[in-house]
């Protein structure tokens, strides 16, 4: 292609990308690194319906001025990133030199929201990702061996998850392992314990939310597999087969190899959706148990009192660790490209 | 959501044709936007009937208000004209300067208003009352008289009464709360650490107090309520918590005066569960003189950044959604509305005992809300038995430190 012909070609995607991806992660970055002003406060007298009290009120005037006359607020520098909050340096120190072991040090790490949320945020993307792999990979041989009258069917109940919004889906399984819901009840009738409550256990809820997880993404690796399964190559198989392999030795020898590029794809889908994992968390009502780097976003940003900054920091942390996250993945691709 | 634009737009078409002569303005825009509960359905619907050809009332209501109405209010125009807020998010508003004071419409308009429903700060009116609310007592008459108990009046009773209901195996878990970690559970934290008569910051401060025997007596007796509940409390909030009652699950529990009325009524429920639901004033704990309780109300403000005229058409708009004529058979036993001709149902004696009671007031602080938030994020660790009240406390107030830094209420 010519890079007159190119540029042109280009043009509008990048402009796209430049509006609605580059310019708003500036305005984060910027956001993140100025804090509020010192507000000025005032003794006020407050009186309603209760009666009248003495209490305290922003100075509305006084506050005013700081604004106009520099409108970012007060620039902290990387405070924010560093506060209790976020990435908590010094916390983290104090915990290390008191700390007895190396549990006890990682209790107290725990303790700390950013640590607590990285926490759930890993254990769920590290052990979602394979999972809706491996899973995906079976449906899709599965659906892929059925007789091709039902199999129209088949792709439709295997994609239904993926197909309900996140949210009700969650909420319907939410009311499933309800004490009182059918796999609640189940699992109360065979573990022999009336009082088990998937709910109340912090790992229970982990399990829940990662079963969760892959029931919900696991039909997007199976359309991709399924797709790559159309394209494998009919001659090899029948070599294979004629050479004597097994189902099992043609699916380690031929299939699997012809789709490593699909299942390259689908993890780097997969990390960086699960390292945002959001809805789960707030359907199931489960930030007691686990949180994660977006529920700490909306958090900040859904009290009565908006905090834009942290919210910001927490947003930066969270493109970093996608960008640490796909790193390997993307060399890999890297190496495979220039290979060739 | 295609339905409620629906039945909003035919409510409009309707209104405006019934009365083609609104309120007595000549044009403008009256936006709503407001938690949706039955009491805030009437007085907008009330609201909608100033709607002509020249005056557009439309509104917005949902149980994420609060997330949207800040940003609603700051654009130039505003989106909304009025917000209507209780006395805990109208601070948000008071604190980023978009609503407006009333003094000059209340003048020109408002000389009917009762002066106890103008909520002033600092002298001028920011918002104007309708209805008052608050959380109290509710059981279970026919479990009471079956264990042989009086209505608890402190919540050192309340535990011994859930202790004969489950020794008696009447239920395993008689009592409820709306413990869902987050804003509830918080909300739940400030009415015990109240009734503690505990403070919140030091005086004339925004410094946090909260590490103190007090916060631990109230997490304490937080925690000896959970033991009688649904293992599932942190999950439970207002909602579910009645859904546990209907269920006949429970016979005791701190509920909001708003929420009573779908208990008492014959949804949902058997028979022997809401004819025998009664309402009593809140608790004492630790024995305190202060409920454990705040008292709320909800009311309406009007946006800072639109014209004068669309602020009148507001303010008029939202006098005619509060006045005396929205009140019926159907509207009397929504709420306890703070409106003239207002007679109290059966169902509203749990939140005239907590203001007779001299309750305190949810204070209207500027910071703090975002102690609030930290509660949330912060007390479900020690229900869940991982760390000591101590330790939560002191989490707590890190917390809130790091946040009111950043907000520059503390340096």
């Amino acid at each position: 292609m010519k890079h007159k012909t190119f540029f042109w070609f280009v043009l509008p995607s990048s402009l796209a990308m430049l509006l609605f991806i580059f310019v708003p992660i500036v305005s984060v970055l910027v956001q993140s690194v100025y804090v509020d002003h010192a507000q000025v406060i005032k003794e006020v007298e407050n009186c309603g319906p209760f009666g009248c009290t003495t209490t305290t009120a922003v100075d509305q005037e006084a506050t005013q001025a700081l604004q106009q006359a520099s409108p970012l607020g007060r620039f902290a520098g990387l405070d924010t990133y560093l506060d209790r909050s976020h990435l908590a340096i010094d916390e983290v120190a104090a915990a290390w030199n008191r700390s007895t072991g190396i549990g006890d040090f990682f209790d107290k790490l725990v303790n700390l929201p950013f640590y607590k949320a990285m926490s759930f945020t890993l254990a769920y993307t590290f052990i979602v990702t394979p999972l809706v792999i491996i899973v995906g990979f079976i449906i899709a041989v599965a659906v892929n061996s059925a007789t091709r009258k039902i199999r129209g069917p088949l792709i439709f109940f295997s994609l239904l998850p993926m197909m309900v919004t996140p949210l009700v889906g969650s909420l319907i399984i939410f009311w499933m392992v309800d004490a009182r819901g059918v796999v609640g009840a189940a699992l109360q009738y065979l573990a022999g314990d009336p009082d088990l409550s998937v709910k109340a256990s912090t790992p229970l809820t982990w399990v829940m939310l990662m079963v969760y997880g892959v029931w919900h993404s696991a039909p997007f690796a199976f359309i991709v597999y399924y797709a790559g399964l159309q394209t494998v190559n009919n001659d090899t198989l029948e070599s294979a087969m004629i050479d004597g392999a097994s189902r099992w030795e043609q699916i380690r020898y031929v299939v699997i190899p012809h789709l490593l590029p699909l299942t390259t794809f689908i993890a780097l889908m997969q990390l960086m959706d699960n390292f945002r994992v959001f809805e789960p968390i707030v359907s199931f009502s489960a930030s007691a148990h686990a949180t994660s780097l977006s529920w700490a976003i909306y958090n900040d940003l859904g009290g009565e009192t908006r905090q834009l900054s942290s919210a910001a920091a927490t947003s930066v942390l969270t493109i970093l660790g996608i960008a640490i996250l796909l790193t390997p993945v993307l060399i890999r691709t890297w190496r495979d490209f220039s290979r060739k | 959501m295609l339905l409620r634009k629906l039945i909003i737009a035919t409510s409009l078409a309707l209104s405006a044709n019934a009365a083609h002569a609104g309120c007595g303005v000549a044009e403008g825009r009256v936006n709503i936007v407001g938690n949706e509960f039955p009491a805030i359905h009437t007085v907008v619907k009330a609201a909608q009937t100033c709607a002509d050809e020249n005056v557009s009332v439309t509104a917005n209501l949902t149980a994420d208000h609060q997330k949207i109405n800040l940003a609603g209010l700051q654009g130039n125009p505003a989106e909304y004209t009025s917000a209507i807020i209780a006395n805990s998010s109208i601070v948000a508003l008071i604190n980023a300067d978009v609503i407006r004071p009333l003094d000059d419409l209340i003048e020109k308009y408002g000389q009917d208003i009762p002066k106890s429903n103008l909520i002033t700060v600092d002298g001028k009116v920011m918002a104007v009352a309708f209805m008052a609310n608050a959380q109290h007592l509710v059981y279970r008459k026919d479990v009471l008289e079956e264990i042989g108990v009086e209505p608890p009046r402190t919540y050192e009773e309340l535990l011994e009464a859930a202790r004969m209901i489950r020794e008696k195996g009447i239920m395993d878990n008689p009592v409820g709360g709306a413990y869902q970690s987050g804003w509830n559970l918080a909300t739940e934290f400030v009415n015990m650490y109240i009734g503690t008569g505990g403070e919140f910051y030091k005086p004339g401060t925004a410094e946090v107090s909260i590490n103190n025997d007090k916060g631990i007596a109230a997490l304490e007796m937080m925690k000896s309520l959970t033991e009688y509940m649904n293992p599932d409390f942190l999950t439970h909030d207002s909602n579910a918590t009645n859904a546990e009652v209907e269920a006949g699950n429970v016979a005791l529990m701190n509920m909001w005066g708003s929420r009573v009325g779908v208990l008492m009524d014959d949804e949902g429920a058997e028979e022997v569960v809401y004819s025998n639901v009664a309402v009593d004033g809140p608790l004492t704990v630790a024995g305190g003189t202060v409920p454990a309780t705040t008292l709320w109300w909800d009311g309406w403000t009007v946006a800072k950044n639109i014209s004068d005229e669309d602020a009148e058409a507001t303010f008029v708009a939202m006098m005619a959604g509060t006045s005396p004529d929205i009140l019926n058979d159907e509207t009397m036993a929504q709420a306890v509305w703070m409106i003239d001709g207002y007679e109290p149902a059966p169902v509203n004696k749990g939140v005239f005992a907590a203001i007779q009671a001299q309750s305190r007031p949810y204070p209207m602080l500027p910071y703090m809300g975002l102690l609030h938030t930290a509660l949330g994020d912060n007390l479900s660790d020690y229900l869940q038995g991982k760390e000591s009240a101590e330790e939560a406390l002191a989490d707590i107030e890190a917390t809130y430190t790091t946040s009111a830094r950043e907000k520059g209420f503390l340096n």
